[in-house]
């Protein structure tokens, strides 16, 4: 069952991950991207991470993906407008790069299945419970970080105000 | 293993049933409860031979007039995106219910299986998730339709509904606190003991603001009177102007299965689920310690799957009675009402919460 289900995300998400880049239309690649989202959330959940996971949804697909489909929405591109881009040069470059990429991240993978995890592994207690002892400095870092970005944008809205 | 699937896929099947023909009842019971309060008849005309049933039938007559009606897609629309779109509203709606937990665990033969589709540790988590994806079905219904005026409906709707979002989420945070669990199955069980040894521990006894913060963020990501005006339709235009056939209808259903939905978490939420009052597993434990009254197992099942669908019910018709009291904001006072006083009223509640669940633990 979990391994049908691995396929169905992976086939599902790297189609998804490829049509973003070779579709023309910008709305169409955003709402690919929200598929590949959509599929992350499901390998955390079947890494027995559920909290990941619909971090994952809420986060990505729930809120930044929206994001990106208002400016979209707001820039109201037409596909006949859109140039074509790069000529033979950037697909060669763009192609050796993610070969580059590919070979730089797959050694690290584990040749070995993991073992089950924990029962409470990836729950919200435990997952809570690592972000405030061991890891309590980079949670309340990227707090100060977000609460930059709000007032950032609370003046950039004034200011287009006065 | 094969009998642990059946049983999910039959809970499943019974949740989607139930829901979906409650919702499709709502939109009678919505016709007849405007009529009633306006003075009028309502619907009475569907008939077969003689047969009315009260207008129940124009459930069936608008399932067949929705079908059979020309399903049309505008000029220059993008064709996927508009086809896509009423399935990405209608989806949310239709998965949310299965953390809801609709009874106590069933035992027959000495197998336990607890009345819930499926027991998520994030359960309230996942349903902010999978509401969160609701705004896609506006969004791309306003976008995909290539009309300005649907565009315009469809931001309206989309920036409202992130914005009651935030307040929604925050409304809940707490009932997390004080029952301590994300888990729904384990804030119902909580919500059945006791305060002071006769008041029921239910989430409005706990949190009457955050409850009626809650209700009123749910009608707004509802997009119901009075935060209707994403569609307004009686004056203004909303996002699913260019759609026609079943495509609107599954907009349609979509606001009404939402409906239930809000019900069922105010429920779960804030009224104690299938808690009956002092109704235990092994039957009533009258207060003050006045004696038990034993009731058998099933008996006892019957008796809350029946409350949590009674309370379900008694909030949908609540929701009709709001729909049709009180009428519509202008967009300013919705974003007003959103950001400055429900948002900040939410964070209050909050640290209130939070000061005396840490002096009480």
């Amino acid at each position: 069952m979990e391994t049908f289900l691995f396929w169905i995300f992976a086939i599902v998400g790297v189609g998804g991950g490829i049509m973003v880049v070779f579709h023309r239309n910008p709305m169409s690649s955003a709402i690919y991207l929200v598929v590949t989202m959509l599929c992350l959330a499901g390998f955390y959940a079947l890494l027995a991470g559920p909290f990941v996971a619909v971090i994952q949804v809420l986060v990505y697909a729930g809120a930044v993906m929206v994001l990106i489909l208002f400016v979209i929405m707001m820039l109201n591109l037409r596909e006949e407008t859109l140039q074509r881009e790069g000529g033979m040069a950037t697909w060669i470059l763009a192609g050796l790069i993610g070969l580059v990429l590919v070979v730089a991240v797959l050694p690290p993978f584990p040749r070995t299945p993991a073992g089950t995890p924990p029962p409470e592994f990836g729950t919200i207690e435990a997952v809570g419970n690592k972000l405030f002892t061991m890891y309590m400095l980079p949670f309340e870092l990227t707090s100060v970080l977000l609460l930059i970005g709000i007032i950032g944008a609370v003046i950039l809205a004034k200011r287009r105000m006065l | 293993m094969f009998l642990d699937f059946v049983i999910v896929l039959i809970k499943a099947g019974v949740v989607l049933f139930a829901l979906l023909n409650l919702a499709a009842l709502l939109t009678w019971a919505e016709r007849k409860q405007s009529a009633f309060m306006q003075d009028r008849i309502g619907p009475n005309r569907a008939n077969v031979g003689s047969i009315t049933a009260g207008g129940l039938l124009h459930i069936m007559a608008d399932g067949i007039k929705m079908i059979a009606k020309e399903d049309f897609i505008p000029e220059g629309a993008h064709r996927v995106l508009h086809t896509l779109a009423p399935a990405a509203a209608l989806f949310p709606a239709l998965v949310v219910f299965a953390v809801i937990p609709f009874g106590d665990v069933l035992v027959i033969g000495g197998k336990e299986i607890p009345l819930q589709v499926a027991n998520l540790n994030v359960g309230i988590l996942y349903i902010f998730s999978i509401a969160s994806l609701a705004v896609y079905g506006t969004m791309l219904a306003g976008w995909a339709s290539n009309n300005n005026y649907s565009l315009l409906g469809g931001l309206r709707a989309s920036s409202q509904m992130i914005s009651y979002e935030v307040s929604m989420g925050l409304s809940i945070l707490g009932i997390l606190m004080i029952y301590q669990s994300a888990q729904l199955d384990v804030i119902v069980r909580e919500q059945g003991q006791l305060l002071l040894g006769f008041i029921p521990k239910w989430g409005v006894v706990l949190q009457p603001v955050g409850f009626f913060l809650f209700l009123a963020a749910a009608v707004a990501e509802n997009k119901r009177t009075p935060f209707d005006l994403p569609e307004g339709e009686s004056e203004i235009i909303g996002y699913f102007v260019e759609y026609s056939s079943m495509k609107f209808g599954m907009f349609f259903l979509a606001e009404f299965v939402e409906v239930v939905i809000v019900a069922g978490l105010v429920t779960t939420l804030f009224f104690g689920g299938w808690q009956f009052p002092y109704l235990q597993a092994d039957g009533f434990h009258w207060p003050f310690e006045a004696g038990v009254w034993h009731l058998p197992h099933l008996l006892v099942t019957l008796i809350q799957v029946g409350t949590f669908c009674i309370k379900v019910l008694l909030w949908c018709w609540i929701l009709l009675l709001v729909r049709w009291s009180l009428p519509r904001f202008r967009y300013d006072q919705v974003m007003r009402l959103g950001w400055k006083m429900m948002l900040p009223l939410a964070l209050a509640n909050l640290l209130v919460t939070a000061v005396i669940v840490l002096l009480v633990t």
